[in-house]
């Protein structure tokens, strides 16, 4: 293609994953601790509220401040990984699967599907992702599930076409066409030879939204479309500070701190995997 | 060249055609009753009479077959009709009309920062070799990128605005309020911008003319002005869709931090009441936005890059 000019050919050098890597993933396997066991984390209750202590400093005590209610900043930040991640999560999967699906038949099967896909994709890059979800959010209703659900459905145009890519690359080699040829199935086909070698860049496109995903949920739960006030959800526990900027800079500011930390976790794991694939990120 | 125009012409208008199927589906066939929601904001649920549901039904053209309803909203869009809002009961074409030029100031005030920001962060990570600098040009767009924009504009808002003074905070008074949302919507839109031209930088930067060129003396400046940046420069040409559609997409988020008025917070408005014919309206604006920026930017790379004008279109 003339608008990619080639790369001449660069010496070949295996890729080693370097120190932010490893403290991402480090950072990523904490975050899971944190998704699942928030219990361990810390001992304060994210929805008791405290009246004496109200929009209190980080301190010893309250790592990250209270809030104005007087409930623990940290301990909302850490349950609310809870909610955040696991629609991130979601998110995720939906969109590798159904991405997977699509691409994988349009690849395939070619003709018409393809072409179906074509315009579907393209549809889906011309309205953008954040309004996509919204549209989405306006007919299922708000909470977490149903941002989770929007999110991986306005996300699935990426996956489609790499697994559209993968599959293309791969149908036309010999042990494929031999299994063809034997007698084996479309579909087993395509499941049991193809797809398995396209899991590695999908795994790693995966990774990498997850770190778009994760500011996707966050920035549709700060527009209030995602779980009702008591929960802390990240976008919401932002969203909730606005009103007290002046009095408590750290009610907006730590929490968003800690979700910008994972978005950049999570990215360069997933640039880590990707450069193990041996592709140019 | 005129039939190829002829049909990329078409194509766009295909996508145009199936942007406004997809958000039909989404919002019209989707459980969960326009009317209803009306209704249950409108005084207490269940006391509806039917005659004023079939009343209501009729006037928001949401009576009828899914069909009959998809035929109607389709040949009232090739009349440029939108349809009417739920809430406001005006229509929703005037609406967006209305709320448009605020959003198209701060997308113009925001590409006028994101442009030479975006390709003055690329060009000097390409130029500078003093290592903790240029690893931190490197980096800077990736780690721009990956922070949450409403968390961005409420930090400019603490610091400028409550800490220091020096800008208004909300609303929309003059070229003052402007800056701060402008620069919240900015930064990413430059990080996109440093990263894609960054990349092309450094891809044309290994083509053999280059180091032909290099052999031959030609500084590293000039080098890259008149030859590397020429060739790099046409990714960001495909890239101004998208570009845009950020853009629109970022203004929801931003105009709500600011709390300013335009299309974004009208979407945002529109949702939190679940209001779908503007919510549909504000996607199909973008859907237009992006084929439309498509379309033109297609049109003008054989103008720009004379290798398509004289081969075969890739």
């Amino acid at each position: 293609m003339i608008l990619h000019p080639a790369i001449s050919s660069l010496p070949a050098w295996r890729y080693r994953p370097g120190l932010p890597v490893a403290l991402s993933l480090v950072l990523f396997v904490l975050l899971l601790g944190l998704a699942f066991f928030p219990g361990l984390f810390t001992s304060l209750d994210p929805l008791l509220a405290d009246p004496t202590q109200t929009l209190r400093a980080p301190s010893a005590q309250h790592w990250f401040g209270t809030d104005h209610l007087g409930r623990d900043l940290y301990a909302r930040c850490v349950y609310g990984a809870a909610l955040s991640l696991q629609a991130t999560a979601i998110a995720v999967v939906i969109a590798l699967l159904a991405g997977t699906l699509l691409g994988g038949i349009a690849g395939w099967f070619g003709g018409a599907a393809d072409r179906v896909l074509a315009v579907l994709v393209e549809v889906l890059m011309a309205i953008p992702a954040l309004l996509l979800a919204m549209a989405i959010v306006t007919a299922l209703g708000f909470g977490t599930l149903e941002i989770a659900i929007a999110v991986g459905l306005s996300s699935v145009a990426v996956f489609a076409r790499l697994a559209r890519g993968e599959v293309l690359r791969w149908r036309s080699r010999v042990f494929v066409e031999a299994a063809q040829v034997v007698g084996v199935g479309s579909w087993t086909n395509l499941c049991r030879h193809v797809l398995p070698h396209a899991a590695g860049p999908l795994l790693a496109l995966a990774a990498l939204e997850f770190a778009s995903a994760v500011l996707a949920v966050s920035a549709l739960s700060f527009l209030g479309f995602g779980a009702p006030p008591p929960q802390p959800e990240w976008g919401l526990l932002i969203a909730e500070g606005r009103n007290y900027m002046v009095a408590a800079w750290w009610y907006t500011t730590l929490p968003g701190l800690v979700v910008a930390g994972v978005v950049l976790a999570t990215q360069q794991l997933g640039r880590g995997l990707q450069r193990l694939q041996g592709e140019h990120p | 060249m005129h039939t190829s125009a002829f049909w990329r012409l078409a194509q766009a208008l295909l996508v145009l055609w199936a942007a406004f199927s997809l958000s039909f589906a989404i919002l019209y066939a989707l459980p969960g009753d326009p009317v209803g929601i009306l209704l249950a904001q409108g005084g207490e649920p269940g006391t509806a009479d039917p005659a004023q549901v079939a009343e209501l039904r009729a006037r928001y053209h949401l009576d009828g077959s899914l069909w009959q309803q998809y035929g109607g909203a389709l040949w009232r869009l090739l009349h440029l009709d939108l349809g009417v809002s739920l809430q406001t009961g005006k229509p929703v074409a005037a609406a967006l009309a209305a709320a448009l030029p605020a959003t198209l100031a701060l997308a113009f005030a925001a590409l006028l920062i994101a442009v030479p920001l975006g390709i003055g962060v690329a060009l000097a990570a390409h130029q500078v070799r003093r290592r903790p600098l240029q690893a931190a040009l490197h980096n800077a767009p990736a780690l721009v990128v990956s922070l949450p924009t409403f968390w961005v504009g409420l930090l400019l808002l603490q610091l400028f605005s409550f800490r220091l003074h020096w800008l208004p905070a909300m609303g929309d008074h003059g070229l003052a309020s402007l800056v701060l949302p402008a620069v919240t919507l900015a930064l990413p839109c430059a990080a996109m911008i440093a990263q894609v031209l960054g990349r092309s930088i450094a891809s044309v930067s290994q083509q053999p003319f280059v180091q032909a060129l290099r052999s031959k003396g030609v500084g590293r400046w000039s080098l890259l002005w008149r030859h590397i940046l020429h060739n790099a420069s046409i990714p960001l040409l495909s890239l101004t869709g998208t570009l845009l559609g950020n853009l629109l997409a970022g203004a929801v988020v931003t105009e709500t931090v600011f709390s300013r008025d335009g299309v974004g917070r009208l979407a945002q408005a529109a949702v939190a009441s679940q209001d779908i014919a503007v919510v549909q309206g504000v996607v199909l604006l973008a859907a237009a936005l992006y084929v439309l920026t498509n379309l033109l930017t297609d049109l003008l790379y054989p103008l720009l890059d004379p290798r398509i004008r004289q081969g075969s279109r890739p």
